[in-house]
């Protein structure tokens, strides 16, 4: 283990580890931050959901965005499949289907990061069981 | 390359470990192999959640998933179900007792609603072997700070400016205790951090030792550097094995990262920590007893002053912290005096830990700001009264504390409240009864632990409080006169005006505030001969009732001193001088005619 | 110094800085009781872990009381020693501490002079509302010392000077709670530990909990057998304290009483052993001698300093505790061996009487002696040197019980020649005697010149460890003395560091020397009754018309008759000893 001799160090250090309590930090309060929900039963999984969910996860890291990447049952859009639910904070969730990994990049890019409205929105049909 | 998507975190814990969290993390690291998702999720062993009514605990992150009573051979449905097809496994979310609804996040879950965790912070959070973890945390920041932009004396301030008092039961404000030990000049000075946790039932300290090792370390070193000691030593009983273990492997990762050793942070700063062991004795959480543990000596205390302040450990001058009051620290300085001293009440400041124990739902570790009522924290996050009995009293302050009845109940829970309303903080203990409990009962068994505990170096606690149990034991066997109870109050008075130290002057405060507050259950025992809660089996009686009795005389002939009398198809009756109590009768009545009163 | 101003009782008070509640009282005619709390001045040993909590006083402003022997005054305290709170709680205390002990007053040994006693009788305690279980132990019954612990309120005296003062570590506080008393560790047998039966333990101990094997009746049955001859020889601290248990004031010689009461008793001869104190300083004296003229001329196999051997408490510590220098100190029999020897040798010769039918009883201040009697190597076929030791205590009840009215007795004489002794002999029962006594004898041999003036002031006093030089005709002889054992062990490091400049060191087990031993009557924490007693010593050494033992006639006969010459073979086979490994062995084989 390296020794740390200085406040510089240390922050180094925190900077470096920092990035794998992330996903535990922000699960603690997910409403402020982006939430993001992949739909990953045996359809999702079958499209390449696990592949788009990664993409997710490596864009965000990489851009610094605070978000909260979880996997969710099946939501039904079994035809759209891969399928994403993005929640932002204050806004109502939006999903998206067909999702493949330069899709997930352009959600990132367009609808998170600017707020621009990407192709693909499926309109919600059920209401959650969580949000009841 | 691991990139993890999702974290597992298993409560490793002493009380879920006795449940087999072990296994279950093993179980879960393994399926998790099996399916090829090692590199996707991440299992992790942290401290306690505090929710110990329901362990082992498992938590899922990021979806903040909070799965209870988990079985070693559960971890197969928890991968298959959530992890791999995102569902969550229902029978092992947390159901709300009044809604009997499923949670499955913890923020939802009145346990954890009223909650605010500062020195539990990390517990059940972070990986305890991991110092990575805890740094990601802010860790040794404050440590840095106080190194790199404060002076000693700067320190000093901003802890009194916080109005941090000793957790450990004596509420000494924290900031004043560094600044008289700092004051005393000397060659050589130490940190010690008071391990030596003894009140039945509370383990907060356990579980921070456990859950967050660091904490303690960082803050020692924070109060060595504001003292003047380049020497700790934590004194910590060697009935917590767990956290003995957790704390070495913490002190050797610091170590090799240069936090504790010479020139920490590059700066002139020396500072290192060793551990003594304890056996366990309650008094030595008494400073001056423990120090003369750690100095090899019997664990008895010795006259304040000298406060080991002055003249402590190996004659140095010595400060003494508990370890809750410890874990405060790092985060005091992280986030400024203000921000502590806006939590809590006017003279104490903050949160503080309470272990739940007894008659209650959700027994556990809770934090909660000061200033928080004993009905929050007993109906509300405690969930309320087991199989919805009725709340009779609550103990605080372990044996030294006293026990407060339903009029206390809107108490705002601080130090200067609870001695006022003749009880005390303590470290933290909080004992829930019922009314199935006899409180007289309920005082000698605190009496039990206080004369297995006594030192037996002053006359008043060695011989009175035995004393005093002999007394109670009379009244629970229903020999008591009521001239027993005018002895038991003076006794106590003396015992508490007199004795050397706080094991002594605080013993008796059980029986005087039972007194106090259920006279009449003494009455009952010592006038009536009678137990209202039926606890003291000496006082038990059984009668028949003449509605149900039919005379078929099975008891009669059943009882083994011949005590029931009656002819056959006429109503018996059992002659309460003879009767040994022993439940033949009962057992044998098919009509349901035998009763205990 | 810094003055502090207080109330006590509703009285101005003035103490210097530091000064306890209890001596501020003191000092206005207050007199605060207590019971743990033991300050022996001139030594400054202090006992107060304020653990009995009598003395407890009410202190304006405090939550609790506050015990008055251990609470340093503060600039206006105002302090109440008998209100209402204080009483009550005084006395609760002292109901509790007599619920656990024993209410057999009338048969303890300590009845009448047991300060737990005075206590209830002074605070009037006539019952006890807290009865309840009582601690009961196993009792030990030691060569010399008697642990009835049921008794044991405590107080750690005991613990206090066998830890502190003593350094011997034997006592100390074990169990916890209610069953919390003083023993040697693990509760083992004061015998098998590595108590020196000093006696110190007993000498402070208030209750019966600690008491002297009583050997009366052994004197008794002795003195009422017809086919026994019976002789006494009396330790010389022995007639500078015997007075007090007849309510003479302390520091009264009561020498010729004393031998009117043995004769009374029946003894057939009373001896002294300043006699054998005479012989001693023949031995050691020339022992001595012999060292430091070897290591003078260069020899550099010559073991000093030498260290004195006559106190049995002292010779059971370094058997102890530093064995692996048992070679150091002289190989000298004690006072008390030494006329064991000669009286069952010599002088039943003399009398014509069988060994075997002679008994030899000490009185001695002392209750190590009670052990060094029954030791084998002071034995001849079973039959030991001397038989019996008794202790002062024991001497007074004996005369007591034997209805003798010991202030109306007549002065009387030693008999001979074991009876005749020098003031160097008498010496012996203070600290830095001994070495004294040595150094007369000494100066004269080593010079060959008369000594003029015999008082060696520079050996004198109370203080713990003190050097001193004599010149002997322009050498300069280095002399240490050194009382208490906790004081004997640095002086033993240093020796074992190589450290010690010291051609000769003194060294007695008791603080004040023999004067101050474990079986002397009480002090009750009064050091000023060790001085009289050692002004007492000294006054009966200028009364002595011979003052140097090789000028005692009677000695100089024995070494005519019978001995030969000091360090003789003969003189060597009675005379002097050697010593065991008691650390190693756990206890001394003498094979």
């Amino acid at each position: 283990m390296e020794k740390i001799k200085s406040l510089a160090d240390l922050k180094k250090i925190k900077a470096d580890v920092e990035g794998k309590m992330n996903l535990r930090e922000r699960s603690e309060n997910p409403e402020q931050l982006v939430q993001i929900k992949v739909a990953m039963a045996t359809c999702g999984i079958a499209s390449g959901a696990k592949a788009v969910m990664d993409q997710l996860i490596q864009t965000l890291d990489k851009q610094q965005i605070p978000a909260v990447v979880t996997q969710t049952g099946c939501m039904g859009y079994c035809y759209a499949e891969p399928t994403i639910e993005v929640k932002k904070p204050g806004s109502e969730p939006v999903v998206f289907g067909y999702v493949d990994a330069a899709k997930a990049d352009e959600i990132v890019e367009k609808y998170i990061k600017n707020n621009e409205l990407v192709d693909g929105i499926i309109p919600v049909n059920y209401e959650n069981i969580e949000r009841k | 390359m691991a990139n993890y998507k999702m974290h597992l975190l298993v409560c490793g814990g002493t009380g879920c470990r006795a449940s087999q969290s072990d296994q279950l993390f093993e179980n879960l690291k393994n399926t998790i192999a099996e399916k090829g998702l090692a590199n996707d999720v991440q299992v992790i062993t942290t401290g306690c959640f505090g929710f110990c009514e329901k362990g082992p605990i498992v938590k899922v992150m990021p979806d903040n998933t909070f799965y209870t009573q988990v079985a070693p051979q559960d971890a197969s449905e928890i991968v298959n179900e959530h992890i791999i097809k995102g569902r969550k496994v229902n029978r092992l979310l947390y159901i709300n007792p009044e809604t009997e609804e499923h949670i499955a996040d913890s923020k939802h879950m009145g346990f954890y609603r009223k909650q605010l965790r500062i020195a539990l912070r990390n517990c059940g959070f972070i990986d305890p072997e991991n110092i990575n973890e805890y740094i990601a945390r802010d860790g040794y920041a404050a440590l840095a700070k106080c190194l790199s932009e404060m002076t000693p004396q700067q320190v000093i301030e901003e802890m009194k400016k916080s109005g941090l008092r000793g957790r450990g039961g004596g509420g000494f404000p924290t900031g004043m205790k560094w600044d008289i030990t700092s004051q005393s000049k000397a060659d050589q000075k130490y940190v010690v951090c008071n391990a030596d946790e003894g009140d039945p039932g509370a383990f907060m300290d356990r579980s921070i030792m456990e859950g967050d090792p660091h904490s303690v370390i960082e803050a020692m070193a924070i109060c060595g550097y504001c003292i003047g000691a380049s020497k700790g030593l934590v004194y910590i009983r060697a009935e917590y094995p767990l956290a003995v273990e957790r704390l070495k492997i913490a002190m050797e990762q610091a170590r090799q990262m240069g936090l504790l050793g010479d020139n920490i942070f590059g700066t002139s700063f020396n500072f290192d920590i060793e551990i003594r062991y304890g056996a366990g004795a309650f008094v030595c959480g008494e400073e001056t007893a423990l120090i003369h543990s750690m100095e090899g000596l019997r664990g008895e205390p010795t006259m304040k002053p000298p406060f080991p302040s002055v003249s402590g450990y190996m004659q140095a001058p010595t400060n003494v912290n508990n370890v809750e009051t410890f874990a405060n620290v790092p985060v005091i300085i992280n986030k400024g005096a203000e921000w502590f001293a806006s939590i809590g009440t006017e003279k104490s400041k903050g949160t503080k830990v309470f272990a739940l124990a007894g008659k209650i739902n959700n027994v556990g570790l809770i934090e909660v700001p000061m200033g928080t009522t004993l009905r929050e924290v007993i109906f509300e996050i405690g969930g309320g009264i087991k199989g919805g009995k009725k709340f009779k009293a609550v103990q605080t302050g372990g044996p030294s504390g006293g026990c407060l009845t339903e009029k206390h109940l809107d108490i705002a829970i601080d130090f200067d409240s609870l001695t006022a309303a003749g009880s005390m903080m303590g470290s933290g203990g909080m004992i829930v009864m019922d009314e199935d409990d006899c409180m007289v009962s309920m005082a000698k068994f605190y009496l039990d632990f206080t004369v297995e505990e006594s030192c037996g170096k002053c006359a008043p606690c060695r011989v009175g409080n035995k004393r005093l149990n002999e007394k109670l034991e009379k009244i629970c066997s229903g020999k008591g006169t009521r001239e027993d109870i005018d002895l038991l109050r003076n006794l106590s008075h003396v015992i508490k005006d007199a004795s050397l130290c706080g094991l002594g002057q605080t013993s008796p405060n059980p029986v005087l505030s039972t007194i106090d507050n259920f006279y009449d259950e003494y009455i009952a025992h010592v006038v009536d001969k009678r137990c209202p809660s039926g606890q003291c089996k000496a006082l038990l009686q059984y009668h028949i009732n003449p509605d149900n009795c039919v005379g078929c005389t099975a008891c009669a002939r059943n009882c083994p001193v011949n005590a029931i009398t009656g002819e056959r198809k006429q109503v018996h009756h059992i002659d309460q001088s003879t009767c040994i109590k022993c439940g033949a009768c009962m057992e044998k009545c098919k009509f349901n005619a035998v009763f205990i009163k | 110094m810094e003055m502090i101003n207080l109330k006590i009782d509703n009285k101005n008070v003035q103490v210097e800085k530091g000064t306890t509640i209890l001596n501020a009282a003191k000092s206005i005619g207050i007199k605060i009781p207590t019971l743990c709390y033991l300050h022996l001045h001139d030594f400054n040993i202090t006992n107060k872990p304020a653990g009995c909590r009598i003395c407890v006083v009410e202190v304006k402003g405090r939550r609790n009381l506050a015990p008055a022997c251990a609470t340093e005054c503060v600039e206006g305290m105002e302090i109440n020693t008998h209100n209402i709170r204080v009483v009550n709680a005084r006395k609760t205390v002292l109901e509790l501490i007599l619920s656990d002990h024993p209410a057999d007053c009338l048969i303890c040994a300590k009845s009448g002079d047991c300060e737990l006693q005075t206590l209830a009788q002074e605070l009037g305690v006539r019952e006890i509302p807290y009865q309840g279980e009582q601690s009961i132990y196993r009792k030990d019954t030691s060569p010399a010392i008697i642990r009835d612990v049921d008794k044991c309120i405590m107080c750690r005296r005991c613990e206090m000077m066998c830890n502190q003062v003593q350094s011997v570590g034997a006592l100390s506080a074990v169990n916890r709670g209610f069953m919390s008393v003083v023993a040697p560790a693990f509760e083992m047998n004061l015998e098998d530990s590595v108590c020196t039966y000093c006696g110190q333990c007993v000498a402070v101990c208030p209750t019966g909990a600690l008491t002297e094997v009583d050997n009366t009746n052994n004197v008794i049955r002795a003195l009422a057998d017809p086919t026994k001859t019976v002789v006494v020889q009396t330790a010389p601290a022995v007639r500078a304290a015997l007075g007090e248990e007849f309510g003479f004031e302390a520091g009264s010689l009561v020498t010729g009483k004393m031998v009117s009461a043995l004769r009374t008793l029946g003894f057939d001869k009373v001896f002294d052993t300043d006699f054998s104190a005479d012989l001693t300083i023949m031995e050691e004296g020339t022992e001595l001698l012999d060292r430091i003229s070897r290591h003078l001329k260069g020899d550099k196999n010559v073991k000093l300093p030498i260290l004195t051997s006559c106190c049995p408490g002292w010779v059971n510590f370094f058997e102890h505790q530093f064995p692996e220098m048992k070679e150091i100190p002289s190989t000298a029999r004690s006072p008390q061996q030494m006329f064991g020897a000669i009286a069952k040798t010599y002088l039943a010769q003399k009398l014509g009487v069988e060994r075997e039918n002679l008994i030899v009883v000490s009185i001695m201040p002392c209750l190590a002696k009670k052990y060094e009697c029954q030791r084998e190597e002071f034995s001849t076929n079973g039959n030991p040197d001397v038989d019996f030791s008794i202790s002062t205590r024991e001497l007074a009840r004996l005369i007591k019980q034997s209805n003798i009215d010991f202030n109306a007795l007549p002065e009387e004489d030693f008999d001979s020649p074991m009876g005749e002794s020098t003031g160097a002999g008498v010496i012996f029962g203070t600290t830095g005697g001994v070495i004294e006594a040595a150094t007369r004898t000494a100066y004269e041999v080593f010079t060959g010149k008369k000594l003029e003036n015999v008082e060696f002031h520079q050996l004198r006093g109370m203080e713990w460890i003190r050097e001193a030089e004599v010149d002997f005709d322009g050498t300069t002889i280095k002399i240490g003395i050194a009382h208490g054992l906790g004081n004997a062990r640095k002086l033993l490091e240093d020796i074992k560091k190589g450290k010690s400049h010291f051609h000769a060191i003194e060294i007695m087990a008791c603080p004040g020397g023999c004067i101050g031993g474990g079986g002397q009557p009480l002090h009750h924490g009064n050091t000023e009754i060790l001085k009289a007693r050692q002004r007492a010593i000294y006054r009966e050494d200028e009364n002595k018309t011979i003052r140097k033992s090789h000028e005692n006639p009677y000695i100089q006969q024995l070494y005519a008759e019978f001995l030969g010459k000091p360090m003789s073979e003969k003189a060597h086979h009675l005379l002097h000893t050697h010593y065991f490994d008691k650390k190693s062995n756990g206890e001394h084989h003498d094979k």
